[in-house]
């Protein structure tokens, strides 16, 4: 368990190196990627890229294919064509858990959290540290676990009172942090968020959006998938629009507007 | 160690939170203590220390039971198979140990210890196949369990020829069984593992003996599971497992595997008692682990676990044990028609689950 542990990301390294390091290419390389379900294309030839440091709103109506684009990237689907490219290598991801290996950490709308457990045995589940007591039986290493959730949260800057209490007792925003803050103490390298903000109250999106800019800052992508055009103006540098199944447009933020972004979402503007 | 002694002592420790929260959290505890309380004041010869080992003693058989059952139960899941898997278990053990002994002759010794890892061995296979039914084929625990039910049942009857009871007519097994670890008499002092021969003149009622021999198992057992289930990745796990499977599955727990091993745990302690209850009554009976099964359910649920999974402790399922061993020999020390120990813990049951209801409204306000 030891090794394990040598290998944990070092969350305070400077951000900075990472961007410099690795901004000479994009993170993530989508290139005219198809996906079908029988005779629907759900995913029709869509290109996108994703550079380090860059937050990347996926906009759509329900329908569009976004999620459906974004469980290929993340390897809940195999492409039907195309490729995807991260950090420059071709991958084919056979299950979420091996693109979760490479560094894409996709957070989900419900989470993916066991609520009846702790912020630490939720950051920390099924990667659980242990020591030895009496030199023999392996036990859950609780000390360190608490250790390094407190040190994860405190750069993030995530308050959460009682570490103890199960995260059913939680607010949403604070949830979503614990998923967030698992995904960072991993060493993600892209992160991919669902709707972040859907079921949550007026303050705490604001806290899961800081915590998006927060991401940015630290050098780690995020493609953020949402209907939500504030959320997408609030913290994306960039927007991929989708409709049917395909890319009709790509903006940056700063070049455009809520009404060129709907009329692109309903096809009444061209790409 | 300390610290462990601490755990098992008190229930989570944290008194803060509402009067109600208090109650909902501890009324376990309180219902015993009340209990305990009740019966020493109106039975007589309730509150000796031979009575109270009784008590102990005659849980320890479906006390092991529901540890198998609560690793069961905090994993979404139900093991109805429980209580023929210790009849099967018993019916290998009788059979195997009568055989050593009487065809092969092998000493004691040798035999006792022989026969009781194939009986163990035999014994976890249904929690084995459970587990492969429940964890890789997705079979509903209570329909996979329920089949393992008639299928233990059936064999266990097969192997003791006929639905009689195997009787073991070995000596010194039966001593073994119905040993205790440390016995005093005033005239001779302290003896470990054999009761002493007294010099004449002395009389057999002082002897007092301690800690039976059952009981010793029970609570190694029960340490061991406790600290299995609070303290390792496998406990961790299976709280897992039973409050977000999905979640646990993502997080790249082996889920299938986990439930192998927490169905085959099940069947494993059902087996050990049902070895503990060929040594302690000296036959193997396919039946004796039946009517165990709903108590040991309902001590898992009377010490707080959820059904719905994700939820439950050890010392619960240990303070559920003793309520209703505390019932069920309470009401007959105070001369109550013993068949109203169904209805009383028919009672507590519902209440335990309206308990739960009450916590969990609380907490999620």
């Amino acid at each position: 368990m030891r090794e394990e542990r040598a290998q944990l990301p070092e969350v305070e390294a400077e951000p900075a190196a990472t961007t410099s390091a690795a901004g000479t290419q994009p993170v993530l390389v989508v290139r005219e990627l198809v996906k079908r379900f029988g005779g629907l294309v759900a995913v029709d030839r869509v290109s996108l890229e994703v550079w380090p440091g860059e937050v990347v709103g996926l906009l759509g109506d329900n329908g569009a294919g976004k999620s459906t684009l974004i469980k290929v990237i993340s390897g809940v689907y195999r492409p039907d064509g195309g490729q995807v490219l991260f950090e420059g290598q071709e991958v084919a991801f056979a299950s979420p858990m091996e693109a979760r290996r490479r560094g894409i950490e996709t957070i989900y709308q419900d989470l993916a959290l066991c609520e009846n457990l702790d912020a630490p045995a939720n950051i920390f589940l099924g990667r659980e540290p242990t020591r030895r007591r009496w030199g023999l039986l392996k036990e859950l290493d609780e000390h360190y676990m608490l250790q390094e959730t407190r040190r994860v949260l405190e750069q993030l800057d995530i308050h959460i009172p009682d570490l103890r209490q199960p995260i059913r007792q939680l607010s949403g925003g604070q949830r979503q942090s614990v998923a967030i803050a698992r995904a960072i103490y991993w060493n993600a390298r892209l992160m991919i968020m669902d709707e972040p903000t859907a079921a949550l109250g007026v303050a705490e999106q604001h806290k899961v959006l800081e915590l998006v800019r927060t991401l940015r800052a630290r050098g780690v992508p995020v493609i953020l998938i949402s209907h939500n055009m504030q959320d997408i103006f609030a913290v994306a540098d960039r927007v991929v629009v989708m409709r049917r199944g395909q890319k009709v447009g790509e903006r940056r933020i700063a070049e455009t507007t809520s009404n060129e972004l709907v009329g692109l979402m309903v096809g009444a503007e061209r790409g | 160690m300390a610290k462990m002694l601490q755990q098992l002592a008190l229930p989570a420790v944290k008194t803060k939170g509402s009067p109600l929260e208090v109650i909902s959290r501890f009324w376990a505890w309180l219902f015993l203590l009340l209990l305990l309380l009740f019966f020493s004041l109106t039975g007589p010869g309730f509150f000796s220390l031979l009575n109270l080992q009784s008590i102990v003693n005659d849980m320890a058989l479906a006390l092991l039971m529901s540890l198998g059952q609560t690793f069961v139960i905090i994993a979404a899941g139900i093991d109805l198979s429980t209580g023929f898997t210790m009849g099967l278990a018993a019916v290998i053990e009788a059979v195997v140990l009568n055989a050593l002994v009487g065809r092969l002759p092998l000493g004691l010794g040798l035999a006792l210890p022989l026969s009781i890892l194939i009986a163990l061995g035999v014994g976890t296979l249904p929690g084995l196949v459970n587990g492969i039914l429940i964890g890789r084929l997705r079979v509903p625990p209570f329909i996979a369990t329920l089949g393992m039910y008639g299928i233990a049942r059936g064999l266990g009857f097969i192997f003791s020829g006929g639905g009689q009871p195997v009787s073991v007519q070995i000596p010194g097994v039966g001593d073994i069984g119905n040993g205790y670890l440390l016995y005093y008499h005033p005239a001779v002092g302290f003896s470990f593992f054999h009761a002493p021969t007294l010099p004449p003149g002395a009389r057999p009622r002082d002897l007092i003996s301690i800690l039976p021999f059952p009981l010793i198992v029970a609570i190694v057992a029960f340490v061991l599971c406790h600290w299995l289930l609070s303290r390792t990745r496998f406990g961790r796990h299976t709280y897992a497992l039973g409050g977000a499977p999905e979640a646990a599955r993502r997080a790249g727990i082996p889920v299938a595997r986990q439930t192998l091993k927490i169905y085959m745990l099940s069947a494993f302690l059902a087996s050990v008692a049902g070895v503990l209850y060929v040594l302690r009554f000296t036959n193997g009976d396919a039946n004796a682990g039946d009517p165990l099964l709903l108590d040991s359910i309902a001590a898992v649920v009377i010490g707080g676990a959820s059904l719905f999974g994700g939820e439950g402790t050890l010392v619960g399922t240990l303070i559920g044990t003793l309520i209703i061993y505390v019932i069920q020999n309470g009401l007959v020390i105070i001369g109550i028609d013993p068949y109203w120990q169904f209805v009383a813990i028919g009672a507590v049951i519902i209440l335990a689950v309206m308990m739960d209801q009450a916590k969990a409204r609380v907490l999620n306000r």
